[in-house]
């Protein structure tokens, strides 16, 4: 005997309506698509930004080419000749001079916060550090004008040209505005990022090898030596990345130390200039389209060296975090 | 007694152990230095610097001292009310998207993205504002300003409020459909409101990270020495502001660069500061 339902087709209208519950509900629909839509907006902002560089550039690399652009050193508005060499070169100095001043104190900072300090204090030191990757870029750059850069001129250059003058990159003249102090404000700013993203990863280390190691007589140095730094290379690589990444596409602190001088130069005591920095300094003096349109042209070459010094980050990074042994982000 | 071969190395290894820790010892005390160095210069410079005029006057024309930056904070305020607008909405539902439809391949894809374009240098999000906007507008604008710093603010909080989405247990959500709810309305009424406070303390972080921003505005805000005419029109911000005074000659300018920094260092490293310190050890790291 079956169990008749009160109304014909009752259930029926029941099982639909739930299922349209479930799955159809039309408020379900749209809500779904809006977020869809929001969704699409990021990739669509993403690849406008990409067009619109590009467009931005085109007059320049319509004159010069996109190529023999980044291999020829000539700056000269006055005459319309227009080349990037000098400044990326200028950038991967000053970038490079940063990583390595800041790597062995932001691994210094990261071995000190996850092996040496007290718990009491970790925590602590942990939050000052971090609270530096906060500081406004403009911060750093009034800092470094108005602190750092007369006393690395008065105090420190000096020094250097005296005793290691001998070499082609100590040499007079010799101005506070310097590849050398944008150098160390780009190493104070990166240090923050390099040390939390180390710290992450030196915590990945499995207690069991580092015990081994302490095990087998070894001091605690050669434990971070031998053990925990192998062992966490690859996202160490890839923090020093993220570090080298920020370096090359930051603008306030440099522009207002670099000097923005046209010119390669050995001497790192002497005047430079980086991509972001002539595009901070120049934009808004850019008095005709081609000279505006070269700086646009630099910007595209910037964002080109940022996007793949970033994606390699990334994968390094990722590549630790898929691995089996750490369990990281 | 002479030393064993083995006593000497032994000792040496120690020696070498010690002189390496207390470097690590003392790269983090020389980095907390530096941090004390900045900050204290900002503060007692600042601090001397700023009075009550700082914030309600306008700058006087230069040699003439006094006067203020009241412009460039209600400036950098309006400027960053429009990017806010403009990136929170998007920021949200690209998270819930990412968090509660996205499948695993499209939503590895979006993030991609999302932290590509957070890698792209604040001076290019300029530019990219200044072709889009500024040229065709054939004006420097806030709307410009307001644009560039919703670029920098999309990814930030955009994958922020993704996290503090997937921080919402299933369970939840599970309850939530056996009841019969249909899922936008658990996503609503559900999920959204569980991570209500990490979505909200994302948001203020990706304001305070913007609101810090200088290389985005220079050529889209461009800046002003009186009050701003409309959202159409220049607009004076404080980073913008402070890069001028600071790189200019002038004594008294500098002074106020000074000032303007304890007001923006206040407003940006307190806001980002204050929600470390709550949020200790959770998922903010990326701040």
């Amino acid at each position: 005997m079956t169990v008749e339902p009160a109304e014909p087709g009752l259930l029926q209208k029941l099982q639909a309506s739930a299922r349209e519950q479930v799955t159809g509900s039309p408020g379900d629909v749209v809500f779904k698509l809006l977020a869809l839509g929001f969704t699409l907006i990021i990739l669509l902002l993403a690849g406008l930004l990409l067009y619109t560089v590009w467009t931005g550039a085109s007059e320049s690399i319509g004159e010069f080419g996109f190529f023999s652009f980044i291999v020829t050193q000539e700056w000269n508005p006055v005459f319309r000749e227009f080349g990037a060499l000098h400044v990326i070169v200028g950038t991967l100095a000053s970038s490079a001079i940063a990583v390595v001043l800041a790597v062995p104190v932001a691994l210094g900072i990261a071995l000190f916060i996850t092996e040496l300090a007290p718990p009491a204090i970790r925590g602590i030191v942990a939050f000052t550090i971090d609270i530096l990757a906060a500081i406004p870029s403009i911060v750093y750059g009034l800092w470094g004008l108005h602190v750092l850069l007369p006393f690395l001129d008065q105090h420190i250059n000096p020094l250097l040209i005296n005793y290691l003058g001998w070499l082609p990159f100590f040499d007079r003249p010799a101005f506070g505005f310097s590849l050398l102090t944008a150098s160390i404000i780009l190493a104070i700013m990166i240090v923050p990022i390099i040390s939390a993203i180390a710290r992450e990863v030196i915590g990945s280390v499995p207690t069991a090898q580092k015990e081994g190691m302490l095990a087998l007589g070894a001091t605690r140095w050669e434990v971070m030596w031998k053990v925990i730094l192998p062992y966490a290379r690859a996202g160490i690589v890839g923090a020093i990345i993220l570090g080298l990444a920020r370096a090359i596409g930051e603008t306030m602190a440099v522009t207002m130390v670099i000097g923005n001088a046209h010119y390669i130069s050995a001497n790192i005591l002497a005047p430079s200039a980086t991509m972001a920095s002539i595009i901070a300094n120049e934009f808004r003096e850019a008095t005709y389209s081609l000279y505006l349109s070269a700086l646009i042209h630099v910007g595209l070459v910037l964002m080109f060296i940022s996007l793949i010094v970033n994606i390699l980050a990334r994968v390094l990074v990722w590549s630790v975090a898929s691995d089996p042994g750490g369990d990281r982000r | 007694m002479a030393l064993s071969a083995a006593d000497f190395n032994y000792r040496r290894r120690k020696l070498i152990s010690a002189v390496m820790l207390g470097a690590a010892a003392t790269s983090a005390i020389g980095m907390i230095a530096v941090l004390f160095l900045i900050l204290g210069y900002v503060f007692i410079q600042g601090g001397q610097a700023i009075d009550f005029a700082f914030f309600t006057e306008l700058p006087r024309p230069v040699g003439q001292e006094g006067g203020g930056m009241a412009n460039a904070i209600v400036g950098s305020l309006i400027v960053l009310a429009i990017a806010g607008v403009l990136a929170i909405p998007v920021g949200f539902f690209a998270g819930i998207y990412l968090s509660e439809y996205a499948s695993t391949t499209f939503a590895g894809a979006v993030r991609f993205v999302i932290e590509t374009m957070a890698g792209v240098p604040s001076i290019v999000i300029g530019i990219f504002a200044f072709v889009l906007i500024v040229r065709p507008m054939g004006t420097y604008s806030a709307i410009a300003g307001g644009f560039a710093l919703a670029m920098i603010m999309i990814p930030i909080f955009a994958r922020a409020a993704e996290e503090a989405l997937k921080t919402v247990p299933f369970s939840l959500r599970e309850a939530a459909m056996a009841l019969g709810v249909p899922s936008w309305r658990i996503v609503l009424r559900v999920v959204v409101p569980t991570a209500g406070p990490g979505i909200i303390t994302a948001a203020m972080l990706a304001l305070a990270r913007a609101g810090g921003e200088t290389a985005p505005l220079i050529f889209t805000a461009l800046g002003n020495r009186f009050w701003q005419e409309g959202l159409t029109s220049p607009i004076a911000t404080l980073p913008v502001q402070i890069w001028e005074y600071a790189s200019g000659p002038y004594a008294d300018l500098h002074r106020q660069a000074w000032a303007g920094s304890l007001v923006l260092v206040a407003m940006t490293v307190g806001i980002i500061g204050l929600v470390r310190l709550l949020y200790r050890g959770t998922s903010f790291r990326q701040f």
